[in-house]
């Protein structure tokens, strides 16, 4: 039987400059996918590639070859030799290789446990390896599996229902003050690095307009641009409270930028339209007083910092849960795995019964050939009721054998026994999935 | 002399109200749809015996329900229920029934616990202007129990995004700005309808004692009560109030609204005052 193999690395097994190698491989040509089809050895294949990790899964039937031959070429793409970057490397087989790829999916084995991207990568990679034709019925299968677990992972635990980076805590923040984001504006104080990333979750939370005040007038416009916003005088930046809802302020300034005398004298021009103020600088931009201003809410490195602390514990506790689930799937689709072997036998099984009932039928027929058309249904309904329920015993014990220990006997028992493997070839005609599978068998 | 099916009506009412409720507290503990449907469908199931009820009153005493004390709490408990039921269909805030069911069974269980006796009917008690009188000041402080209610959810969530310390009701609550235009909203139905509530209170006094004002407490707190909501309408017009200013405003408002009509009818006397004992 083939064996699933996951082979892999990320942001705990490697540093940066190994993962990142992979990552640009991967960007700029489909080669690992190409390459991986390439290899004999190999039968199913899908590859994927984040800034974090790098994992290739593959299904092989001679076990040692095939991870040979993967880390053979993943030495090839980062320039290296195999055993140079083995110890980077994590080998999963079977059940462990099923329950890895659901904890990535799951956010599980993420660098922030819970972040969702993770899941939507690993369908982008799932979508480039159909296109190649790397993946068959068994990585199918494995990959739908693992996003359905995903969404019940989702769905059933918490871990992704609560902000734990500080730009997600800040927009989360953000939509418990106006509710919806749609038309609202963003002016950004300073350039800071967290300030952009904040600025881009605002965004593709709806935010509309981003507007930037910058020493500078070259970094702010490069910032402006990036984000299609405009750009405001720093000598202005008082007044365009009156037109903003929501400022991040990352300057690097000594002082105070905005006192709460300032803020408090727009609030009557606002109509009292709140204002939230997200201080991620240190020294503070932002007079602490203005969290005393009617409808201003002022929020601080360290207060998001302790909402995302709360929350980061949060996540964990309820990874406990979604490891409960991971392991329960993983047990689900060992079973089905094991039908699989089973398949081709009960359909060549169902497959000659038919034949020689028609056959039979046919013969019968041409002898009788008064008959009404509901008298021939009855014979075809009595003959394929007896052919049932002649099947139903075999068929059944079949099933069952493929959870048995010695499956294999039964199986070529069974074959021998109803003379399957001679004059017919097996399967072919069964399942979608099962003809692709014996596709790649011959 | 005690009405026997409009008693146990009255109980039914009350339980269905309470087990509601008590759906709408476990809601808060437990974020699920299921439980929120129950709770929905109980309150529902007691409108509709509650508005069974106090039809089977008006066929009986052939005028307004509100000639004692109990009757006048039922049928403020009656247009709470069902002015959030129709918001609730319009703004599915499903928190919201967690603040407002109590309310409805608080003024049940008051409308039980006070001992009342049906008075003989009264001619005064018959006219167009009155019907009006009584229809439109029910449902427009129901409406501002409403707007109480959002006033209190404001406060409470806005408490926990200042002070920065975050409780179960934090991810319960629905963000100040839908909770301000709840109040905002509450505020522009409920103001015109207390509006004609007044004049046509005016019209009827006018018509039945030849006078519009006797300096009644009822009637000076009501002036104040309607003045609470003009201001609050004309500075959220003008210039703005809204949020914690409006949600004070509301809660002052209706607060109000309470010492009208529980504390002007039990303790001050006036030709408002509803008879009982």
């Amino acid at each position: 039987m083939d064996r699933i193999v996951l082979i892999g690395l990320n942001h705990k097994t490697a540093p940066v400059e190994i993962r990142e190698r992979f990552n640009i491989v991967c960007l700029d040509s489909r080669v690992p996918l190409s390459d991986l089809a390439r290899v004999r050895s190999l039968k199913e294949s899908f590859y994927l590639s984040t800034c974090n990790r790098m994992e290739v899964l593959c299904t092989t039937p001679k076990l040692d070859e095939g991870i040979n031959a993967v880390v053979g070429l993943l030495a090839e793409i980062y320039g290296q030799t195999g055993a140079a970057l083995k110890p980077y490397l994590y080998i999963y087989i079977d059940q462990d290789a099923v329950k890895h790829l659901f904890r990535v999916a799951c956010s599980l084995d993420s660098m922030v446990v819970g972040e969702p991207q993770i899941l939507g990568q690993i369908k982008d990679a799932y979508r480039r390896a159909t296109e190649a034709k790397a993946p068959g019925v068994v990585l199918n299968r494995l990959l739908h599996k693992s996003f359905s677990v995903a969404k019940r992972v989702r769905t059933e635990t918490r871990i992704g229902s609560s902000a734990v980076s500080i730009s997600y805590a800040a927009v989360e923040l953000a939509r418990k003050i106006f509710g919806e984001l749609q038309g609202k504006t963003a002016l950004l104080i300073g350039a800071g690095e967290m300030a952009e990333l904040a600025a881009e979750h605002l965004i593709s939370n709806g935010v509309e307009r981003i507007v930037v005040a910058n020493r500078t007038l070259e970094r702010a416009l490069a910032l402006a641009r990036r984000f299609n916003g405009s750009t405001v005088p720093w000598e202005e930046l008082a007044e365009e409270l009156r037109k903003t809802d929501i400022i991040i302020s990352s300057t690097g300034s000594p002082e105070l930028i905005l006192t709460g005398e300032q803020v408090r004298k727009r609030m009557r021009a606002r109509r009292n339209r709140p204002l939230f103020f997200i201080d991620i600088a240190v020294p503070r931009d932002i007079d602490p007083e203005v969290n005393r201003i009617d409808n201003v809410y002022l929020y601080n490195i360290d207060d998001l910092q302790g909402i995302v602390e709360i929350n980061r514990a949060e996540r964990i506790k309820e990874s406990a849960r979604a490891e409960h689930i991971i392991s329960a799937e993983a047990l689900k689709f060992d079973t089905w795995l094991r039908t699989l072997e089973v398949v081709p036998t009960i359909v060549s099984l169902r497959e000659k019964a038919e034949q020689i009932r028609e056959a039979e039928i046919h013969k019968t027929l041409t002898q009788l050939d008064s008959l009404s058309a509901g008298e021939v249904e009855a014979i075809h309904v009595l003959t394929r009721s007896v052919v049932n329920k002649l099947l139903h015993d075999p068929i059944l014990f079949l099933k069952r054998t493929s959870t048995r220990p010695r499956k294999d006997f039964y199986l070529d028992v069974a074959r021998k026994l109803f003379h399957l493997d001679e004059d017919q070839p097996e399967t072919e005609q069964g399942e979608d999935q099962l003809s692709l599978d014996s596709d790649k068998a011959s | 002399m005690v009405n026997e099916p409009l008693f146990l009506l009255s109980i039914i009412t009350t339980v269905l109200y309470s087990v509601g409720t008590v759906g709408y507290l476990i809601y808060v503990v437990r974020t699920d749809l299921v439980i929120h449907r129950i709770a929905y469908t109980f309150l529902l199931a007691g409108f509709l015996c509650h508005s069974t009820g106090l039809a089977l009153l008006v066929g009986q005493i052939k005028q307004m329900p509100v000639t004692t004390l109990p009757q006048t709490f039922s049928l403020f408990a009656w247009a709470i229920v069902g002015s959030y039921l129709a918001f609730q269909l319009k703004f599915n805030i499903r928190i919201f029934g967690t603040f407002v069911s109590p309310l409805a069974v608080i003024f049940m269980l008051l409308s039980s616990a006070i001992p009342s006796r049906i008075i003989p009917t009264s001619q005064l008690f018959k006219s167009f202007w009155l019907t009006l009188h009584v229809t439109t000041i029910f449902i427009g402080n129901a409406i501002f129990a409403l707007a109480f209610c959002a006033g209190i959810m404001y406060l409470l969530q806005e408490k926990q995004i200042k002070t920065k310390s975050f409780g179960l009701l934090y991810r319960r609550l629905p963000s100040l700005e839908t909770l301000d235009s709840l109040n905002y909203v509450c505020l522009t139905f409920g103001f015109p309808l207390i509006t004609i509530g007044l004049i046509s209170g005016f019209v009827y006094a006018g018509a039945v004692w030849r006078s519009i004002w006797h300096w009644d407490p009822k009637e000076i707190l009501a002036v104040i009560t309607w003045l609470i909501y003009a201001v609050l309408l004309h500075e959220r017009l003008a210039v703005g109030w809204r949020g914690r200013r409006a949600a004070i405003m509301a809660i002052i408002g209706f607060s109000v609204i309470l010492l009208t009509f529980v504390g002007a009818s039990l303790l001050l006397k006036g030709h408002h005052s509803f008879r009982f004992g």
